[in-house]
Formats: structure tokens, C-alpha cells, sequence
């Protein structure tokens, strides 16, 4: 899931300064479930503007922002209302926020910072575990991901920075080589440590990515 | 050729130290520091240390050659991709830089720049293989190279870090990859030095011991919080705070430091922090 979190009221007053009317989206899918961007945000966020003399249009909550061709659909739904408004804020992650941009000339503004894609602990508490870099290794490190979880992304085993299985960067944090070792020694198997990694083929990871499943 | 490897192929005990570059244009004092370090075989030139930005030191490297002290080049892989680390490979190859310190580096967010985005395109690892590639007449893509350097590189250690064989397999690696030398981070416990060293010894490559003078406990102390991979034990922080003149304590310290790596060691890379008078003191005996 992408986590994501509304920005600071301060900067979105910002980005909203001059407008009188906003059309607002949300997104069902995992703005709702980091609380972010749900039903229940877009509610409280039409309730916040009006004391700052903003007021909503409308609002709707896709039910998957990122979907590009239902975003059009939904916001063609809601015609009149987004015709009426200055901007349409988007309380979605960034990439949720460019379906809506994609789909109107009307400005879009938007409510939220994407941080990672996040696996989830318990309900409200996310860890980032994969960075989608396209050239995965897990199969050799036990199933932890030193790209995204060490924070240096390094291939070959700790820094010299690693200290009672901690990470230098912060000792609250657990060194994902120290991690890799202990699991590849219970399961008595070399995994990684058998080889010299080659550097990493950031090629094989497009900018922008695309993906098209053959039918 | 390099004074280093001549030194350390005929097995004579070779001693380093280390200076940062300025943080500016001004490089007049750092060159005068060197030049007091003179009786050093060589002089690592560190990059951005403690991720902390300072200049080039490529260049100071340079300008070192220039006034006759042999430099040793620290090169991170913090900062630069693998085009950039290349790059830099083969300037320094055409200034006259032979001796290489290759590095992972500190990340961005321990210095003065924490905003930065730290690249890591590299590890240590790789970079060494990549300097070995270069060594041998073409670029890591395959493509040939008009002009091959020849280099000196080396890579660090932490000795003393725990778990043993996971800091071990890194060592191997390094080794594998052409690593010709170690320098190690700062090392306070003669036990766990000489425990490395029966391991390393077999795989045959000169291991230059970091020795730090500890000017008093408060830095001592302050080295165990915030730098990485360094720890002083609890009973030398405790001579230091007893001590009427815990400099002069830290000189001892060293002194015994750099005896038990005259034993098991093939050098010393000395680290003073702006004592470099004290060197000799520290040599003695």
C-alpha cells in the first residue's frame, strides 16, 4: 500500500491561497486506510476550509484514485459541482493526484505527501520494505530486502557502522545484514554470502516505468 | 612509484595519518599539517568525512603530491555513481595518484548536509572491482580505456565489530575483490585485534591498525555515542578520567596500542586530531 499523510495546514492554506471554491477527492484505497484521505478526512477537511473561507463544491471518494479512466468517470459524474470550483483538492497519494490531473485542465491541488509503499504492522503503523527497484534479490537474502531496509542499500554485507545488530543511522532501527545473517544461518544455507554481488542494473528499473501485461 | 606498496611488499612497518581537506579555498594550513607528518609513509586524504562537506580531495591529494608527501586517496561511495566514481578514478590515475583508500562512506545523515540524497550506486565491494576493472584496461561496461592506471587500492576494516564472521565474510570480499591493503577503523582492544589478525593473516594482505589518540575521557565518551564502529572500552575511558594530564595518558594509550600492532600488525594508520606533535611520543618504544 502507499502510505501517505496530509500536509501541514499551513502549506495547504498556501496552495489553496486566492481560491473560494474546491472541489475535493479522496481515495478509497489506501488514503482511507492511512487515514489520510477516507471519507471521514474529506468530511473533516470540507469542515477546516470553511473557517478559512474555502468552501466545497462537492466531493467524491474514488475508490481507487490511481485508477486513471475511473477518476474520469467519477469526476464526469460530478460535473457541475467541479465546473463550480476554483481547484479540486486531491487527498490522495501522488500518484492518485495525477489521475485527476490527468483528466482535467482545471487545477489540482494536492492535500497529501506520499512517503513510501508500506507494509502494514498493526492498523496506523507501516514499515517500508520494498523500494520497486526492479532487480529484486530477495531469493538470496532470506526475504529481506537490504536495497530498501539497510539504509545505505549496500549488496555485500554491513558498513562499518553496524553495532549489536543496529544501524548507524539509528539505533532504533535493526541492521538488515545482521538480520539476513542470522536468518540464512537458521536456515543453514549461504544465500548471499556465497557470492560477490555486481553492482545493482538500475537499467532494468525505467524512469518513468511502464508496464504492459500481455493478454 | 608508490612508497606504500614498496614498503609494505618488503614487509617494513609503515606508518600513515590522515588529513581532512578544508572546509573552503584556504589550503595553505592543511599542507603545512601534512608536511609535519612528514616521516609518515603516506597520507590519507579523507572525503567529505563524517559525511561533512569539504574540498575535493581529489584536489588536495594533488596538491600534496605537489609539495613531495605521498598521498592515499579516500574515495566514498556516498556521493557519486559509478560514472563519477570512474571518473574521478581516472583523473586522479593521470595526476600521479596511486594509492587508493576505497570507502562505503558515512551517510548524509550524520553531517552538514542531511538534506542531501546519499547515492550508494556502489558499495565498497564494487568499487574495488571497479577500480580493478580499470586496472585492467577497460571501464565497467567493457569499453577499452586509452591509458590504463595503476593503483594502489585499499579498503577498510572494522576489526572489532561484532558479529565476528559477518564482518569476516566483508573482509573476504574485499580481498577477493583486489583489495592490496587494509586501513582499520580506530581499534582499543588488543584481544579482539590479534583475534582478526590470526584470521586475516592467511589471506595475506598488510593490515595498517587505526590507533587514535583519546585526548580525555569526554571525547573518548563522545567517539562511543556518535561515531560509528568506534568503541572505547570502560577501562581506558577510566584511566583517562584519572589522570592528571589525560592528553598525556591518551599518548600512552597509543603508544601501547601501536606496540601490540607492531606484533601482529604490517602498520599503523594514526589518527591525532590536531596533535601531530605528539607523534613521535606516540612511536617511541
Amino acid at each position: 500500500m502507499i502510505i501517505s499523510r496530509q500536509k501541514e495546514r499551513e502549506e495547504l492554506l498556501q496552495a489553496l491561497s486566492g481560491m473560494q471554491r474546491v472541489f475535493i477527492v479522496g481515495c478509497g484505497a489506501c488514503a482511507t486506510a492511512c487515514k489520510a484521505g477516507g471519507e471521514d478526512e474529506v468530511f473533516r477537511m470540507q469542515e477546516n476550509l470553511a473557517k478559512d473561507g474555502i468552501d466545497a463544491t462537492g466531493s467524491v471518494v474514488i475508490d481507487e484514485a490511481c485508477h486513471i479512466m475511473r477518476a474520469g468517470r467519477d469526476l464526469r459524474h460530478h460535473r457541475q459541482a467541479v465546473d463550480e470550483a476554483d481547484a479540486l483538492l486531491v487527498l490522495a497519494c501522488g500518484s492518485g493526484i495525477q489521475s485527476i490531473s490527468s483528466n482535467t485542465d482545471k487545477r489540482v491541488v494536492g492535500g497529501l505527501d506520499s512517503l513510501f509503499l508500506g507494509n502494514v504492522r498493526r492498523f496506523g503503523q507501516y514499515e517500508e520494505k520494498c523500494s520497486l527497484c526492479g532487480d529484486c534479490i530477495l531469493n538470496e537474502t532470506a526475504g529481506i530486502c537490504p536495497v530498501t531496509t539497510c539504509a545505505k542499500g549496500l549488496l555485500n554485507g554491513p558498513c562499518g557502522g553496524m553495532e549489536n545488530g543496529r544501524c548507524e543511522t539509528d539505533p532504533d532501527i535493526v541492521c538488515a545484514w545482521h538480520e539476513i545473517y542470522e536468518r540464512l544461518k537458521r536456515q543453514g544455507r549461504p544465500g548471499v554470502f556465497g557470492r560477490t554481488v555486481a553492482p545493482k542494473n538500475w537499467g532494468r528499473r525505467g524512469k518513468p516505468g511502464r508496464h504492459n501485461v500481455e493478454r | 612509484m608508490s612508497q606504500l606498496r614498496e614498503r609494505l611488499t618488503a614487509g617494513t612497518f609503515v606508518v600513515t595519518a590522515e588529513i581532512a581537506p578544508p572546509k573552503g579555498t584556504q589550503v595553505a594550513a592543511e599542507v603545512e599539517t601534512a608536511r609535519q607528518l612528514s616521516g609518515m609513509t603516506a597520507i590519507n586524504v579523507t572525503d567529505n568525512q563524517g559525511a561533512n562537506m569539504r574540498l575535493s580531495p581529489l584536489v588536495m591529494a594533488t596538491l600534496l603530491r605537489q609539495a613531495g608527501i605521498e598521498p592515499i586517496l579516500q574515495l566514498t561511495c556516498r556521493d557519486r555513481n559509478r560514472m563519477a566514481l570512474q571518473s574521478d578514478l581516472l583523473g586522479a590515475a593521470a595526476l600521479g595518484i596511486e594509492n587508493l583508500l576505497l570507502l562505503s562512506g558515512d551517510h548524509a545523515r550524520f553531517g552538514d548536509h542531511p538534506q542531501a540524497r546519499s547515492v550508494f550506486d556502489l558499495d565498497s565491494v564494487q568499487l574495488l572491482q571497479a577500480v580493478n576493472t580499470l586496472m585492467a584496461g577497460t571501464d565497467m561496461s567493457g569499453k577499452k580505456l586509452d591509458g590504463v592506471p595503476a593503483f594502489f587500492a585499499g579498503a577498510a576494516v572494522s576489526p572489532e565489530m561484532e558479529p565476528f564472521e559477518l564482518m569476516f565474510q566483508k573482509y573476504r570480499k574485499k580481498v577477493e575483490s583486489g583489495a592490496a591493503f587494509f586501513q582499520t577503523q580506530a581499534v582499543f582492544d588488543a584481544g579482539k585485534v590479534e583475534r582478526f589478525m590470526a584470521e586475516a593473516r592467511p589471506l595475506g594482505r598488510p593490515v595498517l591498525a587505526g590507533v587514535l589518540l583519546l585526548r580525555s575521557a569526554g571525547m573518548a565518551r563522545f567517539l562511543n555515542a556518535n561515531i560509528p564502529g568506534v568503541h572505547v572500552p570502560d577501562a581506558l575511558i577510566e584511566r583517562l578520567e584519572k589522570a592528571t594530564k589525560p592528553l598525556d595518558e591518551g599518548v600512552l594509550i597509543a603508544r601501547e596500542m601501536v606496540a601490540v600492532t607492531r606484533d601482529c600488525c604490517q602498520g599503523v594508520h594514526l589518527m591525532t586530531l590536531g596533535h601531530e606533535g605528539r607523534i613521535p611520543e606516540i612511536l617511541a618504544g
